[in-house]
């Protein structure tokens, strides 16, 4: 037990603890919610939302690969001495060990997605001639022996693929018939029926369709990623795919954590502005204008680039590259957090200077109830609802900044894995002959997917929550 | 309405010297003049002389506030702080790292900028509201919901894959206009005719989506019910009362960003290679050149400041109902 354990040097990044922080305030949260109905309500009516529940399948599949790529260590050397072991500088994560092979084999140089050759011709020794021809590549297709038999071999590993993702959801999809009819003490046929007419009290059939079409890209993906690369390789030959998969975490961590430093700024100055009002409220004011006034990314790169001074005058603070890039990211996020709180702020500091004149708030002061009191039980679980729609809707708006700010220069360091760095790299690459593209695409489509179901369950959010909702019909 | 505009140009004033302050404190004291020194001369191989040199030649080997060397009104004026920041409110940004005047830069760099970004301004403001009233024409069909679902998948999308497909499909693939560049005149229009394209239909998803509900929370009103008792149409009622006062929040949101259009927008000046502010400022912060970045962040906040004035006035010119005092 104890020598699989020390083979190990578990690595807590500051991103990571912060992630896990995170994660255990969303599960206390919900804790909270399940118990009280009208908290609930809500969200039940998100959940009959066929859009907002289909988003949510895709978000959560981006949600367990960023959770299992917060897991770091550091393996043990192999001949590093026992009582004081050496550890590898390489820093990885559970992700990385899922994946395995996805990592390490590494090509040469640029090839085609699902390619068995490199993409430029190069000088090879072949029968003691010089010829020049497409060299194999290491690992991509090397089972095969010419490149006729390519196709046939990708099309049936995606059959199968296609049919056990099939199979697998066919099963899933058995058993959570059998369970929410057992739930509804109804007979199973009677179940299905009603999921046929669309009469279940949940969008069934569109989360069915969801998970379906998930886990037969799943079984696909899994049958080809063991003999191709499936989005190509890159410039020094590392699989695309594998650094798109990568990239989730950081597109995550800039969209969660940045909430995560707004929502105490926001949440304390804009209540206490529009609850307190007197000079408090000109403060407050008076400070959130002056950062409104300066340009984002103006502000953004001014601080980025002072952060950048001070990682290269303090280098001893940071032992391993892995914790350098991490300090970036989480001051990526710290910058773009004190800039982005404004909105939030101005949005609440109104609500509460209108909640601050009703009746049950005077009744409250006049009981000689405490302004902590007050805003802690009267106001801000009235303007909760408010903070739930900003951070919903933030989120996909943080994660396209990424790589805007990549691109600008001052985005997450250029050793660290984001779509951002993906695009940055392989922009130029457009004017190359053949042409490169499946690096800038496999980054779009993999930031396109997160930003669409972060945008469509946002939706389905604001829908429930926003008050005025019922109005505008 | 004088006295409102007066008292409002005095509130300016607080919000410029916070601006300057901030940025003073964030370019001198969180990173001292000689850690810049050495980031851009290189981490590696410093010398203390080099550094002196570099202070001297960018006009940093001044005390920060108070010169105590220094006598009578020079102590507080032979500063960086006066010389670097305070002076940035007559416009005085000194010299870039290139040794050029930003001030010149600027006034040069002005017009290419505000050659892309007005257009895009306003046509994109046109296709956004007509786009948007049709979705509220339609609305509660199916052609409204498709609508919707259209302006979400365009606002997933990065701005910059409309940028990168752009000039990969219209220039390079098809070839009908240049890839990049810049010239004055009528002769520039086939340079401009691109990033425009782009910044529009990049802007569709958002602005489109944000317009419409302005419109539905219009529709919603009782004037609105009251115009359909006496008996118009529905297209009368939607282009006469409901564009009419949804034009309200639009055009007062509209001007707030009016004055920012000088500086241009970084990444489609960079890309399309336009001789603009926006390109000016993503080589500065490229560059490490904090004396460029520092005055496009005090030109940065003075264009926001007008353009806050600016909202207040159209206000009251759009709805009389809203009295300045």
């Amino acid at each position: 037990m104890s020598e699989a354990w020390a083979s190990f040097d578990f690595v807590l990044l500051w991103t990571d603890a912060l992630i896990f922080a995170l994660v255990v305030g969303v599960l206390g949260l919900v804790f909270f919610i399940r118990r009280h109905e009208h908290l609930r309500a809500p969200w039940c009516a998100v959940a009959q939302r066929p859009m907002a529940m289909g988003a949510a399948l895709v978000l959560s599949v981006f949600v367990v690969i960023g959770l299992l790529d917060s897991v770091h260590y550091r393996e043990k050397l192999p001949d590093s001495p026992a009582d004081k072991p050496h550890y590898s500088v390489d820093v990885l994560s559970v992700f990385d060990a899922l994946v395995g092979d996805l990592r390490t084999q590494q090509e040469k140089t640029y090839s085609e997605p699902l390619a068995m050759q490199l993409y430029a011709k190069e000088f090879v020794q072949r029968d003691g001639a010089t010829v020049r021809e497409y060299p194999r590549l290491k690992f991509g297709g090397a089972h095969l022996q010419q490149e006729a038999d390519r196709m046939p071999d990708i099309t049936r590993r995606s059959l199968i693929g296609l049919a056990q993702g099939m199979a697998a959801s066919l099963l899933l999809f058995g058993l959570l018939a059998a369970w929410r009819a057992r739930r509804a003490k109804i007979p199973f046929g009677e179940w299905l029926m009603l999921l046929g007419e669309g009469r279940l009290d949940w969008p069934a059939r569109t989360v069915m369709v969801m998970l379906t079409l998930l886990l037969m890209l799943a079984g696909v993906l899994l049958h080809l990623v063991t003999a191709y690369h499936v989005f190509g390789t890159d410039k020094v030959g590392q699989d695309v795919l594998y650094l798109s998969l990568k990239s989730i975490r950081t597109g995550l961590v800039i969209g969660t954590l940045t909430t995560l430093v707004t929502l105490p700024l926001a949440i304390g100055l804009g209540i206490a502005a529009g609850y307190f009002r007197g000079w408090i409220d000109d403060v407050i004011q008076y400070i959130y204008t002056v950062l409104n006034s300066i340009p984002g990314v103006l502000l953004i790169a001014a601080a980025v680039l002072i952060v950048q001074v001070y990682v290269e005058s303090n280098p001893d603070l940071f032992d391993t590259a892995a914790r350098r890039a991490d300090i970036r990211l989480l001051a990526l996020c710290l910058i773009m957090g004190v800039t982005s709180w404004t909105g939030l702020a101005r949005l609440l500091r109104g609500e509460s200077l209108k909640l601050r004149t009703l009746d049950y708030v005077e009744a409250a002061r006049a009981f000689g109830v405490s302004h902590t009191r007050i805003i802690s039980r009267h106001i801000f679980p009235n303007v909760f609802h408010l903070v739930l729609i900003a951070i919903v809707l933030d989120f996909s708006g943080l994660v396209l900044a990424e790589a805007v700010l990549s691109y600008v220069g001052v985005g997450v360091d250029p050793s660290m894995h984001s779509w951002g760095n993906m695009i940055n790299g392989s922009r130029l690459e457009l004017a190359r002959e053949p042409v490169v593209w499946w690096q800038l695409g496999a980054a779009f489509t993999f930031m396109f997917t997160l930003v669409l179901a972060a945008n469509l369950f946002a939706d389905g959010v604001r829908d429930a929550f926003d008050p005025r909702q019922g109005i505008r019909r | 309405m004088l006295a409102y505009i007066l008292r409002r140009l005095l509130y300016a004033i607080p919000i410029l010297i916070g601006v300057n302050l901030l940025t003073f404190a964030l370019f001198f004291v969180v990173n001292t003049p000689d850690d810049m020194a050495r980031m851009q001369l290189g981490a590696k191989h410093v010398t203390p002389d080099a550094i002196a040199r570099w202070k001297v030649e960018h006009g940093y080997n001044k005390p920060l506030l108070l010169n105590a060397q220094a006598s009578g009104s020079a102590q507080l004026t032979d500063t960086i702080f006066f010389k670097h920041s305070a002076a940035m409110f007559v416009f005085e940004f000194g010299k870039g790292d290139d040794g050029r005047n930003i001030g010149n830069e600027i006034r040069t760099r002005m017009g290419p900028s505000l050659a892309i970004a007005l257009p895009v301004f306003v046509i994109g403001l046109l296709v956004n509201i007509t786009f948007a009233l049709l979705m509220v024409f339609f609305r509660s069909t199916y052609l409204d919901l498709w609508g919707v679902v259209l302006c979400v998948v365009l606002m997933s999308i990065s701005g910059l894959f409309y940028i990168i497909a752009g000039q990969y499909f219209i220039s390079k693939l098809w070839n009908l206009l240049p890839i990049s560049g810049f010239a004055g005149g009528i002769d520039g229009l086939r340079f401009i005719v691109l990033p425009v394209l782009i910044g529009v239909v990049a802007g569709i998803g958002s602005g489109a989506r944000w317009y419409r509900t302005i419109f539905l929370e219009e529709i919603g009103k009782d004037y609105v019910r009251t115009a359909r008792a006496k008996g118009l149409s529905e297209v009368r009622v939607l282009f006469r009362h409901v564009l009419k006062n949804g034009m309200i929040p639009i055009l007062t949101g509209a001007v707030v960003v009016l004055p920012l259009l000088f500086m241009g927008s970084l990444i489609t000046e960079s890309f399309f290679g336009i001789p603009g502010l926006g390109s000016y400022t993503i080589d500065a912060i490229q560059a490490q050149d904090f004396a460029v970045v520092r005055a496009m962040v005090f030109l940065g906040s003075f264009l926001y400041i007008v353009g806050l004035i600016l909202t207040d006035i159209s206000y009251s010119w759009a709805d009389p109902r809203v009295r300045l005092q």
